[in-house]
């Protein structure tokens, strides 16, 4: 039989199976709909609920403004889906196309797409995490429950990790007028994200706002009462804060443990798969019948020397989504590559922060535009003598530009002039990344290696 | 009535905070918000805000935009 011959019954009567029902999975099927896939398309979700969007529950949810059931995702189009939701996939045969679900069922499938995602990283010590009034922040359950925690008016709230998920919680529980205390490992909230230089002005922002920031200290405990109510937090520098609330916001790990022995290749880092979204068995060769796409990815990226990045990105999820859609559909030659240029939002204490690129990989940075200390300003960070990455406080409006210049990898420090250009900014200093392998909040851009290959590594925050 | 704002795109000009003000709001400077379920009485000044808005970051559902082939609630199944 002719490939193209198979291409066309696949495309007409194939079966698609895909794993995990939501942002990436959602508009990868709605993109294989519109490419004219007619085949059977299954959508398989541990969650109980329709595909939602995320990013409203760290804001408007949290803010109260907006109740958690109303951030159900806008369909772009019917995909006429099987719905498999509340139903957990547990393994994958990959000889026989087979996803296996916690409740005993098997489905059968000719190409698959797994879009399973992160979930936020528990508190390490298992009887602490059990305490009430512990929580995280990754689902829409977690949000109502949290919501409801910040409503009944706690004394203080303590949010371990100042990511960006760390520090839009803090901002949350300020404007709601409730007392938090925020602990950071590293010398500044973002500093994974954004580097020290940022990540000071993120610090200014988070102490003007009365927040309780506490950098260069780790939790060493959390105590209980009697009702095993959490009220108690310890710190390394001996230290302790009383709060009952604790938010666990350490950074997100990657939703593969299903995947252990099906010879994928999963870890802990992600699924590594190639340009065109194609996961890599553990032999380093690369699938033709399984699909990646979303956080749960890392992929080789051209403009970025062909690392594997992960991107824990809403933006990236979809274009990643549509590009593995396009490929599970299309024949070898009419496949595309993945070339998302990475971008992020996040709006905190008033300020809407984004950034595109990669500031992990940044050397240095420049203030090209406007001010730290007035907290707006657009910054570039440069790599190797080019630009590689930048971010904006406030001036979102510059950022396409910055695009351009990492797409053309322009050189750095920058040699245009720009409107507002202060004294502060004349010279580059270092960006002030700390050591990545000392995770901390987690950085939403991980950073893997030119190895498809995982290798396997663990976090353990220290203990004193 | 859903909809989605693609915040990576938006560049905070505020138009859909003037035109459909229930549904988006400006938080600060540059910050939009917004109501992912916009109630249906808000559906015309959704669609001017999603037409007004000068790098088309909002997406409204299929089922608001009347160019819908079958039906939604028939295919979500389970
Ligand atoms: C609170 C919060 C705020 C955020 N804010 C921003 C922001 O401001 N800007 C930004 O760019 N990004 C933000 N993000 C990140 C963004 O939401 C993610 O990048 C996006 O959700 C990724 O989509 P995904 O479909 O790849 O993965 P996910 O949304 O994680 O979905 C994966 C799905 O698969 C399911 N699943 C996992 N394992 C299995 C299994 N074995 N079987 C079946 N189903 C399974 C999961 O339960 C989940 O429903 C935020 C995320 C959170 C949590
Ligand atoms: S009109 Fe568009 S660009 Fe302006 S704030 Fe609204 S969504 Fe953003």
């Amino acid at each position: 039989m002719s490939v193209d011959g198979y291409l066309e019954t696949f495309r007409r009567e194939g079966r698609i199976v895909v794993v995990g029902a939501s942002l990436a999975g959602l508009r990868a099927a709605e993109a294989l709909r519109a490419e004219g896939f007619q085949g059977t398309l299954t959508m398989v979700g541990d969650e109980p609920h329709d595909p939602y969007d995320r990013p409203p529950l760290s804001k408007q949810v949290l803010l109260g403004k907006v109740p958690a059931d109303h951030t159900l995702l806008a369909r772009r189009r019917p995909i006429d889906a099987q719905w498999r939701l509340g139903a957990a996939a547990t393994g994958l045969d990959l000889a026989a196309r087979r996803v296996q679900l916690a409740d005993g069922d098997a489905i059968d499938y000719d190409r698959l797409l797994i879009t399973t995602g992160v979930r936020a990283r528990p508190w390490p010590h298992e009887l602490e995490a059990d305490l009430d009034g512990v929580c995280v922040l990754r689902t829409r359950d977690d949000a109502v429950r949290l919501h409801h925690r910040l409503t009944a008016g706690p004394r203080r709230v303590l949010v371990i990790g100042a990511g960006f998920t760390g520090s839009e919680i803090a901002s949350a529980c300020r404007e709601r007028g409730l007392p938090v205390t925020v602990a950071e490992r590293g010398p500044a909230p973002l500093v994974g994200a954004l580097g020290g230089v940022v990540g000071e002005v993120a610090a200014e922002l988070q102490r003007a706002h009365g927040v309780d920031l506490r950098c260069g200290v780790q939790v060493t405990g959390l105590e209980g009462d009697s009702a095993g109510r959490v009220r108690k937090a310890h710190f390394s520098d001996g230290t302790a804060v009383e709060a009952d609330v604790v938010v666990i916001a350490l950074g997100a790990t990657r939703n593969t443990e299903w995947l252990a022995d099906s010879g994928l290749g999963a870890g802990p880092r992600g699924i590594a798969c190639d340009a065109g979204c194609r996961a890599f068995d553990v032999r380093g060769i690369v699938t033709d019948d399984v699909f990646v796409a979303g956080d749960v990815a890392r992929s080789p990226h051209p403009l970025f020397g062909y690392q594997f990045l992960s991107l824990e990105h809403w933006g990236n999820a979809v274009a990643q989504a549509e590009t593995a859609a396009h490929n599970m559909v299309s024949g070898s030659a009419d496949r595309r590559p993945h070339l998302w240029m990475p971008s992020f939002w996040s709006a905190q204490f008033g300020v809407n922060i984004k950034s595109v690129g990669v500031p992990p990989m940044g050397e240095q940075i420049m203030v090209t535009q406007g001010s730290l200390a007035e907290q707006r300003f657009t910054a570039a960070y440069g790599y190797q003598g080019r630009v590689i990455a930048a971010v904006t406080f406030d001036q979102a409006k510059w950022l396409d530009f910055y695009e351009r210049q990492i797409e053309q990898a322009a050189p750095f420090p920058p040699e245009f002039t720009t409107v507002d250009r202060r004294t502060e900014g004349l010279q580059p200093v270092p960006a002030g990344f700390p050591d990545p392998s000392l995770p901390s909040h987690g950085p939403t851009i991980t950073l893997s290696g030119h190895s498809p290959t995982d290798r396997r590594i663990s976090f353990t925050p220290r203990r004193a | 009535m859903r909809l989605v704002v693609d915040l990576n795109r938006c560049q905070g000009y505020a138009q859909c905070a003037f035109l459909a003000p229930d549904v988006f709001t400006m938080h600060g400077d540059e910050a939009l918000m917004y109501d992912p379920l916009a109630d249906d009485a808000q559906r015309e000044n959704v669609r001017k805000a999603a037409d007004a808005c000068p790098v088309k970051a909002i997406t409204l559902d299929y089922e608001d935009l009347g160019a819908a082939d079958g039906k939604a609630g028939a295919s979500r199944v389970g």
